[in-house]
Formats: structure tokens, C-alpha cells, sequence
């Protein structure tokens, strides 16, 4: 008994436990729970107000949830400068709007992690830098400045610049959601790839072909919280809940 | 770091509430009362220091708003990729926040250089004040224009090579 429970969280990269956001009077995520297991990829969903954002943030710490726990690692984070670096040097997030450095180049918004938060070598990050920028397929791009490249650009840039730092989990928040339509494709393609080499990742987004493609587990959020989880043949053919199954109507 | 901050909202307050001829009195005329006998330091050096700490309060307010004017998701991204602080500070926020400031700083710049010449009303001697006392001088007699020109010259283009070296600055950022 005693070596499957800690076989189970072994396997358990990544937990929320009764989280409780609040802004003032609004409840903005009510007792959530989740998990995210090694090498898994999680999908998000639900509509917009719903407090898909604010778990994910709470996931890295950017908004401090009011009482619950995240577990990572099978440690608790707390709210400290110390404990806050060793979760963010292990996990990266993607924005909604890249969040690229605008003032440096692609290959230093790609090595400035590395260097200062690992002490890595300049040399050898400018070299993983470039081999991550290779998987994003910009690598040639990597002497210009962020504004000189297409949205699709630079949220591949963004995404190549949380893969320098070897994440255990990559956060997407909404990565395709700022993007002009023909550009979501190569952003989406590069997380496909992602996900089959292995990569766990939590991702919210309303990509339901991505979701359906891809996904180990769906997550349906509604008025801050968890409507329904489930993997994605059984929620996207037969959904549970009304609630559910009136999301999917409008956006399938 | 609550107090830190609590003290240099105060300086800043107060520094900008008083006018700066104010502050040049207290530092030639009042200072000398609070400091021990035979404790002398020299005049210029005390105005120096009172001007500086006087432009500091402004230029701290720009810097503020030049922070401000970062994108939160600047600051965001630092630390979701783990920066701590100073880190986040040094190499992402103020490299930004600074450029936004640069017309403002710059402005600032030539308001202080303009103003140096109230050190006047406490006896010292800047620019314009030196061509003032030159013309009393028999050896200038006909030539007061000439050196209130000169002097004019002199401000002109030292504002006017601030200004065009801002906006170059400014160019140069829009650029990317």
C-alpha cells in the first residue's frame, strides 16, 4: 500500500489542491482541484470569465491563490523568493501576447534565462539556444529584434525561449489566441511536436482540434470551476454536463 | 523596505512641494546654523549637493513613470522565467523603462541647466551672472551685448544639443 502511494505521486508532476482565488468580491476560481501527470498533456477549456487564465497562473505562482495548495514535484510551493525560482526554472509559461523582450534579440531573450537563472555558459546557451530555435524552425531569424517578426514568429520565439530552460511543464495561456488565423497553424504545429516528444504541458486554449488531436485529459472550466474532466474522445462525443455540451455547441 | 519606501515618497514629496530658490537658501544660509562650529564645507559643494538631491526627487518621478509604462507582461515573463528582482530589473525592465523616459529625462535636463543661474540669489557665480559682472567691468564698456549674445549662444546650443540628441535617442528605439 504504502510503495503504490508513492509510486502514484511520483507520477504526479503537477497538482492544484482546493485552490480559492478571489478579486475583491469575486470569486474567480472555487475550491479547483487538477492534475497533471508526467508526459501528459492537459487541456483547459471553457468559456471566457470562466477562470481557465487565473488557474493556469496560479499554477506558476503570477497570481498568488487566496487559500489551496500547488504541489510540484511532490513539494509544496510556497510563497517565497527561493521556492518561487526552483518552481519557475523548471516550468515555463507562454503568453496570450508572447511577452517577448522587445529590446533584445531573438537569441538573447533566448539566452538570458539560461545565463542568470542557471549560470550556464554564455557559449553553451547561445548553442542550446540556437538548437531550440532550430525545433521552432526560426533559428535564421535569430539576430533580429521581436517587433521585426510576424505574431506567429513570435510566439514560436516564445515558446523556443522556455524550452532553454528545460522545463519539466510548459504553461500555455492562450497561445494562439492573439494570432491573425493563418499564423495559429505553425504555432499549434510546434506544440504538436512537442507533446509527442514527450513533453508534459498544460495548456489553455480554444483549439478544439489541437485538444481532440493531442490531448491526454480535458478540463472544462464554467463560472470557476471544474464542470467536467475527462479525455478528449469521451468529452468532445459525449460530454456529461449541459453546461458542457452547450460550450461545445458553439464552439465545435 | 516598507520604511525605504515611506521615506523616499516623503523626500520626493517634499522636494517637489518647495521651490528650488528655497532649497538654495537653506543650503548656503540655513546649513551652516546645524552643522558644529569650526565644520565648514564650501559653499559650491553645498549647492552642488542641494540641487542634485533636488533634481533626484524629479528624476525619481520619471523613473516611475517610465516603470509604469512597462507592459505588465514584461514583468510577467521575467518571472515566470525565473528572474528574481534585481534581475528582472537589471536586464528586462529598466532597459526599457529608461528608453520610455528619455524625452522626459532629457527635458528635465535642460529645465535644471537653465535653472543653475538662480545660484545668483545666493552669490555664486554661473554663466550668466559672470557676463552680469563682466559688464560693470571698464574693459567691456560697448561690448555688453556682445557678451549677453555670447552667453545666449552658449544656452542655446547646449539645450538645443540636448534636445536633438534625445530625439536621435528616441529614433534610434522606434527602430526596433
Amino acid at each position: 500500500m504504502q510503495t503504490q502511494n508513492t509510486a502514484q505521486s511520483n507520477d504526479v508532476l503537477l497538482e492544484a489542491r482546493n485552490l480559492n482565488k478571489f478579486y475583491g468580491p469575486f470569486h474567480a476560481l472555487e475550491d479547483v482541484s487538477m492534475e497533471l501527470k508526467k508526459g501528459d498533456i492537459k487541456v483547459i477549456c471553457g468559456p471566457s470569465g470562466s477562470g481557465k487564465s487565473t488557474l493556469i497562473r496560479c499554477m506558476n505562482f503570477l497570481e498568488i491563490p487566496e487559500q489551496g495548495d500547488v504541489i510540484f514535484k511532490g513539494e509544496k510551493v510556497e510563497d517565497s523568493a527561493k521556492s518561487l525560482r526552483a518552481l519557475r526554472s523548471q516550468m515555463c509559461m507562454v503568453f496570450q501576447s508572447f511577452n517577448l523582450y522587445p529590446h533584445l534579440t531573438i537569441l538573447e531573450n533566448c539566452t538570458l534565462a539560461p545565463i542568470w537563472v542557471n549560470k550556464t555558459p554564455r557559449k553553451e546557451a547561445e548553442e542550446q539556444a540556437m538548437h531550440h530555435l532550430e525545433r521552432v524552425k526560426i533559428a535564421n531569424q535569430a539576430n533580429k529584434y521581436p517587433s521585426q517578426l510576424s505574431g506567429g514568429q513570435q510566439q514560436r520565439v516564445a515558446i523556443a525561449r522556455g524550452l532553454t530552460m528545460n522545463p519539466e511543464v510548459i504553461l500555455f495561456d492562450e497561445p494562439t489566441s492573439a494570432l491573425d488565423p493563418e499564423m495559429i497553424k505553425e504555432v499549434l504545429d510546434v506544440m504538436i511536436s512537442l507533446g509527442n516528444s514527450g513533453q508534459s504541458m498544460v495548456c489553455v486554449t480554444h483549439e478544439m482540434g489541437f485538444a481532440r488531436e493531442v490531448a491526454d485529459s480535458v478540463t472544462f472550466m464554467a463560472d470557476g470551476q471544474i464542470i467536467e474532466t475527462g479525455n478528449p474522445d469521451e468529452f468532445f462525443t459525449n460530454p456529461k454536463t449541459d453546461r458542457a455540451k452547450d460550450f461545445l455547441s458553439h464552439v465545435l | 523596505m516598507v520604511v525605504i519606501a515611506f521615506l523616499s515618497t516623503a523626500f520626493i514629496e517634499v522636494a517637489r512641494s518647495v521651490p528650488m530658490i528655497t532649497v538654495l537658501f537653506v543650503a548656503s544660509i540655513m546649513f551652516p546654523f546645524f552643522v558644529p562650529e569650526g565644520v565648514e564645507v564650501d559653499k559650491l559643494l553645498r549647492t552642488i549637493i542641494a540641487v542634485s538631491l533636488f533634481a533626484g526627487a524629479y528624476m525619481a518621478e520619471v523613473i516611475r513613470g517610465g516603470l509604469q509604462a512597462v507592459e505588465p507582461g514584461q514583468y510577467e515573463a521575467s518571472a515566470a522565467m525565473g528572474h528574481g528582482y534585481w534581475q528582472s530589473m537589471r536586464f528586462i525592465i529598466l532597459p526599457q523603462a529608461l528608453r520610455i523616459s528619455i524625452p522626459a529625462i532629457v527635458n528635465l535636463f535642460i529645465g535644471f541647466f537653465k535653472d543653475t543661474t538662480l545660484v545668483l540669489v545666493i552669490g555664486l557665480f554661473d554663466l550668466l551672472n559672470m557676463v552680469l559682472s563682466a559688464t560693470s567691468d571698464p574693459k567691456w564698456l560697448g561690448f555688453e551685448v556682445e557678451g549677453y549674445v555670447f552667453a545666449a549662444a552658449v544656452y542655446f546650443i547646449f539645450c538645443f544639443s540636448m534636445g536633438h540628441y534625445s530625439r536621435r535617442l528616441e529614433a534610434k528605439q522606434k527602430q526596433r
